[in-house]
């Protein structure tokens, strides 16, 4: 399907954005008040939503081991509970996390193109990219060229982006635009505009290793970006907020933004993601709660 | 992009619970008499009648019909407690009651808000965080002006008028009586209110909590009843100001009565006001902007954006991206934290509606309507868009004061102007582009009294609000406001 896009598009005519009516609207979403069944099928839905991430100079095979049987048993205590959609983890610890996985229908997401940074020669970026898949990688989380898309060398970034597609093959393609680095609205809706005409098949708002890392006005204007690329094509493409989203409110917000911007259709994995480490075990601890009633202490939840 | 019309679905999946907002706290009594000073006293003929929730038709309470002695003993207080105490307070001392009015409101702020939705139909996500917090601001802003009235027009020997009457309509009941009250109390006279009908009882529960905080008897006082009894304070002669929110008709009948009086008045009246999108406006945040011009508070508003005025070549666009947004506006319970639209306020204002839907498809308009459920009981509009509308259309010049738009497109912006202007009203207008300089171009071009630019329904008590043509007479809010509660010495042409 991203064979029919690939065409540069002519971002100076990208509509603007109004910060002051984004915070409006975002301020808006915040006061659905979600109870009873509605919160316990959104926590659940938050869990299959989650790309389990561990992204640290410091990993090793033991951690993403012990992370992907997490990803596997979030809280056996707890029966009924879906897993996570995947584990996300550098390039290098792509074959652990897949062998780990195997059979458990989780995908293994890798970073690449010289995350977080992306400063590296796109020949490297690409070979990073090919090597991940190789080694059994599902997905592909790649960062743009943040010095040229700011620059405005926009047909440099989409080349790259849609080179990158290129390398993934089969594997699924998520474009961080590292929208703190961006700045504006007005850019992140530029950016997530030549994404995702260069093929991307999830846009992404951050690495994590930037401040400030998702919010809910940039992914509200990335949403809206996808809600128009589908009223003028039918496709749809993914959404994965990351980085800063760590309660389960945060994570209802953002199903709330999610559902009333691009309605039931996006409401699955498949199509939206949150990049989160320690989100998991504040929607288990709700989920408790919901089940006896009572806030269990950190300590019953396993931190991986 | 322009002619893109897939569709997205909003009713298959996850669904809100219901989540209400507990009535229990709040107390409604059986009947209300009349707040004549200081106290509650039965009305002379002994006359109530029945004040309803428009959201489920159950009877709230029985309130008191004033008459024209009811009347004539509430202005006499008023004016025994003018001449008495309120005029000779110094001005730092009145501003302390009204701060303590504005602190009463903030910190029973959830029992106000539960009565304003259960009174008026208005959602309680507009009552909690529109309605009873402004309400109290301006109470705070006018009581910082009590003691600076002479900065305020320096030079101009400013002195309060004596009684005032106010009469506030039932769209934003606690909120226009706040509006009313503040800035004359601020100025030094004191009040007669007749609330409206249909919505008397946040202003009784705000002469509770008058009585709480120990305002002198006669300061503020407060009749209810229909239009005879706000004719009978018009009318009386020891009224030295009479301030009115309500129609255009009843605002030209009130400047008859008081024709060849002394009476200063102001009158603040309906309006058809026109949102303008321009091409290169933030299309996703006009959206949101028209949803709130014409859906807020079900399009009661006098302010209201009740005609979009948008540039042809991304009408398409913005059209579908709106009939989307009205798929995810919810109707229903006002109560239930998560509705977006309330209940009409009464049969005869939705009997009023539905013949304007009637009007608007007869006049060759296209109607779209949210598609939402109605409830059995109670009186209901779903949110209306037509499209196709032209300007010699009763729906583009009338006001219908409910949840219904008339779309127009344009070409230039002189035609849009043009248009815009094009109606008896001049209260408010919208303009919708990212360009600086057209906004100030345009905004200068509309006679309105307020003109919102990127952004729709904004109110604050800084700033003065008021009309053009039929739209009303004079100013309130801000220091503008002011003005209509004082007499000036020496006159500065304000």
């Amino acid at each position: 399907m991203a064979q029919k896009r690939k065409r540069l598009p002519n971002l100076d005519r990208v509509n603007p954005v109004d910060e002051t009516g984004v915070n409006e609207r975002v301020a808006r979403f915040c006061t659905r008040s979600i109870k009873n069944d509605s919160k316990h099928t959104a926590l659940k839905l938050v869990l299959s939503m989650i790309d389990l991430t561990t992204l640290e100079g410091q990993d090793t095979p033991g951690k993403v081991k012990q992370l992907c049987q997490k990803a596997i048993h979030l809280h056996d205590n707890l029966p009924g509970l879906p897993t996570v959609a995947a584990v996300c983890v550098y390039p290098n610890m792509v074959g652990i996390a897949k062998q780990a996985l195997m059979g458990y229908g989780i995908n293994v997401a890798s970073v690449a193109t010289a995350f977080p940074s992306g400063m590296s020669s796109r020949d490297i970026k690409l070979e990073e990219t090919r090597n991940a898949v190789a080694d059994g990688a599902d997905e592909i989380d790649m960062v743009i060229s943040r010095g040229a898309f700011l620059a405005g060398e926009y047909a440099y970034v989409f080349d790259e982006i849609a080179a990158v597609k290129e390398a993934c093959g089969k594997a699924h393609l998520k474009v961080i635009l590292e929208t703190g680095e961006l700045v504006t609205l007005d850019r992140v809706k530029k950016a997530s505009v030549l994404a995702i005409q260069a093929g991307a098949d999830f846009i992404k708002t951050s690495t994590g290793k930037i401040q400030p890392a998702a919010t809910m006005q940039v992914t509200l204007i990335m949403l809206q970006t996808i809600r128009e690329h589908y009223y003028a094509t039918g496709e749809k493409v993914g959404m994965k907020p990351a980085g800063g989203i760590s309660t389960s409110k945060l994570a209802i917000h953002y199903l709330v933004m999610l559902r009333e911007t691009l309605g039931d259709e996006w409401m699955t994995p498949d199509l939206f993601r949150f990049g989160a480490s320690s989100l998991a075990n504040d929607v288990l601890m709700q989920l408790q709660r919901q089940a006896d009633g009572l806030y269990q202490s950190p300590d019953y939840f396993s931190k991986d | 992009m322009s002619d893109a019309h897939n569709t997205l679905k909003f009713d298959t999946g996850w669904q809100y619970a219901p989540a209400p907002e507990s009535t229990d706290h709040v107390r409604i009594d059986k009947k209300y008499g009349l707040f004549i000073n200081g106290k509650f006293t039965a009305p002379s003929q002994g006359k109530y009648f029945t004040t309803s929730n428009p959201a489920t038709q159950e009877r709230l309470s029985r309130i008191a019909i004033a008459g024209k002695s009811d009347v004539n003993r509430a202005v006499k207080a008023a004016r025994k407690a003018y001449e008495n105490v309120w005029s000779k307070m110094p001005a730092r001392e009145r501003a302390k009651y009204i701060f303590r009015i504005a602190r009463g409101l903030q910190e029973r702020a959830r029992e106000f808000s539960v009565i304003e939705t259960m009174d008026g139909g208005k959602p309680i996500r507009e009552s909690r965080d529109v309605d009873i917090p402004l309400a109290a601001a301006h109470f705070f802003y006018y009581a910082g002006w009590a003691d600076k009235l002479e900065y305020a027009f320096p030079g101009a020997g400013v002195k309060s008028l004596g009684v005032a009457g106010q009469i506030v309509p039932w769209n934003f009941p606690l909120l226009m009586a706040a509006w009313k009250i503040a800035p004359a109390l601020a100025c030094g006279n004191t009040v007669v209110l007749k609330p409206a009908e249909t919505t008397s009882l946040t202003a009784l529960k705000l002469a509770e909590l008058i009585q709480d905080i120990g305002l002198p008897p006669g300061v503020v006082n407060i009749v209810t009843g229909a239009g005879a009894t706000g004719a009978a304070l018009v009318d009386h002669p020891d009224v030295n100001k009479i301030a009115f929110t309500g129609s255009t008709a009843v605002g030209r009948s009130i400047m008859h009565s008081i024709a060849g009086t002394e009476k200063k008045y102001t009158l603040e009246l309906g309006g058809k006001a026109a949102n303008i999108i321009f091409a290169d406006a933030p299309v996703d945040q006009a959206v949101e902007g028209v949803v709130n011009a014409i859906f807020f508070n079900q399009g009661h508003v006098c302010c209201a954006g009740s005609r979009l005025l948008v540039q042809e070549s991304v009408a398409d666009e913005l059209i579908h991206k709106l009939k989307e947004r009205m798929h995810t506006l919810i109707l229903g319970n006002p109560l239930d934290k998560n509705t977006d639209i309330g209940a009409i306020n009464s049969r005869a204002q939705l009997d009023k509606i539905n013949s304007y839907l009637k009007i608007g498809k007869n006049e060759g308009g296209n109607m779209f309507q949210a598609p939402c459920t109605l409830p059995s009981k109670g009186y209901w509009c779903p949110p209306t868009i037509f499209t196709d509308m032209a300007q010699s259309n009763r729906l583009v010049q009338e006001e219908i004061f409910g949840p219904v738009l008339a779309i127009q497109t344009f070409r230039t912006a002189a035609e849009a102007v043009t248009k815009a202007n094009n109606t008896p009203y001049g209260l408010s207008g919208g303009v919708w582009t990212d360009k600086g300089s057209k906004i100030f171009k345009v905004t200068s071009a509309l006679k309105a009294g307020v003109v919102w630019a990127n952004t729709f329904n904004k109110f604050d008590p800084t700033s003065p609000f008021g009309g053009y043509k039929e739209s009303g007479i004079g100013r309130e809010g801000g220091a503008h406001g002011l003005s209509a509660y004082l007499a000036m010495e020496v006159n500065h042409g304000r």
